[in-house]
């Protein structure tokens, strides 16, 4: 199914729907308060572009900077092309410890490379120590957001949830009461784990550490206790110095969530007493889209999900209607570069508004990007042959004035005769749920050129 | 061919070859007239509290504020009221009850209410985040603007973990309800001597 | 001065009166405008559905049309938005492009920052809210837009400003996508719509009579629902109101 069918059902249930458009939207509104009490933002957004933009262009310099300064530091690095090889490294280091319990913090790209139900099928108990995660993955559900993986459910769900796998009080959905017990439920696996995967915010090439930002201490408290340390991170994650993290972590958590920073911006350059640090530079395919003109900027992405919250159509159709581990317009962006033919209607799934161009703190030209990505849509052949029919015979009286003036009046004169059934049939999309305009008599041109002649 | 050469080689073979300049991070930047009562304001905004302590008397704060606690301990050592010596364990699941850790900072960082922690004395990392309460010790001269200003203050040439602490743990997963304390502790005070 | 006028395809068939209202602003503001009449469609649907191919065929078309006036005005933000942003993929490096991607402007947008008037000589005595379409807002820079921290403006108030006895609501949310998108309202209809209803509600909750714009397809989009939902509001394109019509 692509993203009209899935937003459609999101839609039908018109209360959910609106609930979450609120909830997303407060979250917007908590992000504008913050921007705007911030005189230098816009410099700090061109700043950030500008810092990214310099180190994707010189990305393999940084990479192998990094690699050398975290090897200095007595960090393993590994590289890994593609989610396969991530995910083989990742259990090796595993098995070779005799780890069998992992905890994990948020890590987007695990969520891509399926790390979870690979590790599981070959004997690894993972666990998500991220509240929202820890729910969705009880609820055996991806996460509906980049930030607020959860974000999807009210608190009733996460009681019910709760009940059922934690054995919490029956019809108790205070969020203080459930937070509550799941942090007792999960300090218990965070003392029993024999390793912690976390994802990486920042690799900083300079002194070949990462940085790890979190509000909930999960990260920290996964990566304290067990020897070993695993980290997670995309290519695109490198910025070249340590100073360049004042720009990113003013930029960061106000755009996420509103805050001045998160609870805990942790950086990470050694691993624990007796312990093991390793960390995993994963592609995926991001290098390819480094090629491409239209899309590379997508790389610049410090995954805050303002984009997302902005989208007025994500607010509506929800995290799950996308198909993809991202969602909204970030997603749809790196879904159709990843896989036009399977994402092909996540670059439509969008009014081209453009105000996740505007919100993002890296200034990427999201609504740009989709736009042509759609040309690529069609250009493969995939928008589908009625669509293009359609806009072809459309194209074509567009470019014959006489046969545009024809259709118009022919138009102008037999809808308004139309019986209401035949005129509202199920053919016409536009009026199941609006009117059509009413047909005047005369178009435009006709007007003018009578007026032109009375002169 | 190494996954390390052929993900290099495809970098290589994709970049452009115009490259832009690193710009200056040093921008002009927020500046508080009273960096105090803004670290204040920040701080209590995410659920932490900010005391100027006049006498210098920690251990009387510690008294007077925290006199049901079971088990305290602390990286200062200029502290005696503590009751474990945090550094003692071999391992860090040995903390994992603890009431209330007292720890160093090395400055606040007025925009956003957090301090920098460091701390080569400290053993144990875990501590900060297995603690059920935290008290954050600083030197009441080092507060500083902005991120920026905080950045000229810190390097890793040596190996080691560093973390900007603002507030005590928290989390808003369920129905965007904020509730203070996540996985690490449930209250964050600091204290400035 | 030569002005061309250029009409959305759409306006043309559907909004005469809205079109001949653009042609009367610029009149009775002294101008010479002229409306070739050969002109059809900016290309922008195609184009939005990702036919660079026929949007490029139509670009051409409007390149030669237009080229030879000092300035081409449409009341429309997103085919000026179509022509500004978009067309250089097809026209950049052709004869006259330079010029007619600086020389066209939305109508609002051209009072504003070309024809500068102190007075519209009209008069609307009601409560309007303002729809901030998305291609105007954003890609022309009518007004100051809610992600930027910049300072605050409007060019669309400024001008509306100079009509008598208007009055403006304050929206809860000024500048959200009423969920038109071209040919989105039937790809994503379900979405669509159900942005359409909040932004028609945020304007009746706001107390406004008349929700105003400078884009007659999302106001249409809008209109249909309101009609169908039969709700006591109804949408004006801008340029009725600066003619002085009501
Ligand atoms: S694209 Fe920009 S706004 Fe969206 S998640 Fe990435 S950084 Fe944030």
């Amino acid at each position: 199914m692509g993203h009209p069918q899935l937003a459609k059902k999101f839609v039908a249930n018109n209360e959910r729907m609106k609930w979450h458009d609120k909830a997303i939207w407060f979250v917007r509104k908590k992000r504008d308060l913050a921007v705007h009490g911030l005189d230098e933002w816009e410099d700090l957004r061109e700043i950030a572009k500008q810092i990214k933009t310099h180190t994707i262009n010189k990305l393999d310099f940084y990479l192998e900077e990094f690699e050398k300064n975290a090897q200095q530091k007595g960090l393993h690095v590994h590289w890994a092309k593609d989610a396969e090889e991530h995910n083989e490294i990742v259990l090796k280091l595993l098995l070779n410890r005799g780890a069998k319990k992992l905890v994990k913090s948020k890590s987007m790209l695990t969520e891509e490379c399926h790390l979870n139900p690979y590790l599981e099928k070959n004997g690894i108990k993972v666990i998500d120590t991220d509240l929202g995660e820890r729910i969705v993955q009880l609820r055996n559900e991806p996460p509906s957001h980049i930030v607020l993986p959860a974000i999807h459910l009210k608190k009733e769900d996460v009681g019910k949830t709760f009940e059922k796998f934690l054995k919490t009080q029956k019809g108790n959905c205070d969020p203080t009461y459930l937070t509550r017990a799941a942090r007792n439920h999960l300090r218990k696996k965070f003392l029993n784990a024999d390793a912690a995967l976390t994802g990486v915010n920042f690799g900083i090439a300079q002194t070949g550490g990462i940085v790890v930002c979190t509000n909930e201490g999960n990260a920290d408290l996964g990566v304290s206790l067990a020897k070993l340390h695993i980290a997670s991170m995309g290519i695109e994650k490198i910025i070249p110095r340590l100073e360049d993290l004042s720009i990113f972590t003013r930029l960061l958590a106000r755009s996420a969530t509103g805050q001045a920073i998160t609870s805990y911006t942790s950086h990470f350059h050694a691993p624990i007493e007796h312990g093991e640090m390793h960390i995993i530079i994963v592609d995926n395919g991001r290098s390819n889209i480094l090629q491409n003109e239209d899309f590379k900027q997508s790389l610049h992405c410090i995954r805050c999900g303002a984009c997302i919250n902005t989208c007025p159509v994500y607010r509506r159709s929800g995290g799950h209607s996308y198909g993809y581990t991202i969602p909204g317009p970030i997603g749809s962006t790196l879904g159709a570069s990843k896989d036009l033919k399977a994402n092909k209607t996540l670059p439509f799934a969008c009014t081209l508004c453009a105000s996740c161009s505007n919100v993002c703190p890296v200034k990427i030209d999201l609504h740009n990007q989709l736009y042509k990505h759609r040309q690529n849509v069609v250009k493969r052949g995939l928008l589908g042959t009625k669509k293009y029919a359609i806009l072809k015979v459309a194209t074509w009286v567009m470019k014959h004035p006489s046969l545009f003036d024809f259709s118009g009046k022919m138009a102008r004169l037999i809808v308004p005769k139309l019986p209401r059934n035949i005129l509202y049939s199920k053919v016409n999309i536009w009026g199941k749920k609006r009117e059509l305009p009413k047909f005047p008599q005369k178009s435009f041109k006709e007007l003018y050129k009578q007026r032109e002649e009375k002169k | 061919m190494t996954s390390r050469e052929s993900i290099l080689n495809n970098i290589k073979k994709n970049i452009p070859s115009s490259t832009i300049e690193l710009p200056q991070t040093n921008i002009a930047h927020a500046i508080y007239k009273d960096k105090n009562e803004k670290f204040k304001t920040s701080l209590a905004s995410v659920g932490g509290n900010a005391v100027w302590l006049e006498d210098g008397n920690i251990d009387e704060f510690v008294r007077k504020n925290y006199s049901n606690l079971e088990i305290i301990v602390s990286t200062c050592k200029e502290i005696t009221c503590t009751n474990r010596d945090a550094n003692k364990p071999n391992t860090p699941h040995a903390l994992e009850n603890v009431d209330l850790a007292i720890i160093e900072a090395e400055f606040g960082v007025a925009e956003n209410g957090a301090v920098w922690v460091k701390n080569s004395n400290n053993r144990h990392r875990a501590l900060y985040f297995l603690a059920t309460q935290l008290l954050i010790i600083v030197n009441k001269n080092n507060i500083v603007d902005t991120m920026h200003e905080a950045y000229e203050r810190i390097e890793f040439n040596q190996a080691g973990y560093g973390t900007f602490i603002s507030g005590p743990s928290k989390t808003a997963d369920i129905e965007q309800s904020l509730v203070i304390g996540a996985h690490g502790p449930t209250s964050a005070c600091v204290l400035f001597v | 001065m030569k002005i061309g006028l250029f009409i959305p395809c759409f306006m043309n068939e559907l909004y005469p009166e809205a079109s001949m209202a653009t042609l009367k602003v610029l009149e009775n503001l002294g101008l010479h405008v002229e409306y070739p009449t050969k002109q059809t469609c900016c290309g922008q649907p195609m184009a939005n559905t990702g036919c660079a191919h026929e949007a490029g065929e139509l670009a051409h078309r409007f390149l030669k049309i237009f080229k030879n006036y000092d300035y081409v005005v449409a009341p429309s933000g997103s085919c000026v938005a179509m022509v500004r942003e978009n067309y250089a993929q097809f026209l950049d490096g052709e004869d006259g492009f330079e010029h007619l991607k600086t020389h066209t402007y939305e109508l609002v947008e051209f009072l504003h920052d070309v024809v500068k008037p102190i007075r519209m000589n009209s008069k609307f005595p009601y409560k309007v809210g303002i729809h901030n379409s998305c291609h105007g807002h954003r890609e022309l820079g009518m007004a100051s837009m809610s992600e930027r921290n910049l300072p605050a403006f409007s060019k669309i108030e400024k001008i509306l400003s100079l009509v008598d006895d208007i009055e403006f609501v304050t929206l809860k949310r000024n500048d959200e996508c009423c969920g038109f998108g071209g040919t989105f309202c039937v790809s994503e209809d379900a979405i669509s719509v159900a942005m359409g209803i909040d932004r028609v509600n945020d304007h009746l909750n706001a107390g406004a009579k008349i929700i105003t714009g400078i884009d007659m397809s999302c106001l249409m989009h809008m209109q249909g629902i309101i009609d169908r939902d039969k709700l006591p509001i109804k949408t004006m394109h801008i340029a009725q109101i600066l003619a002085g019509e009501s």
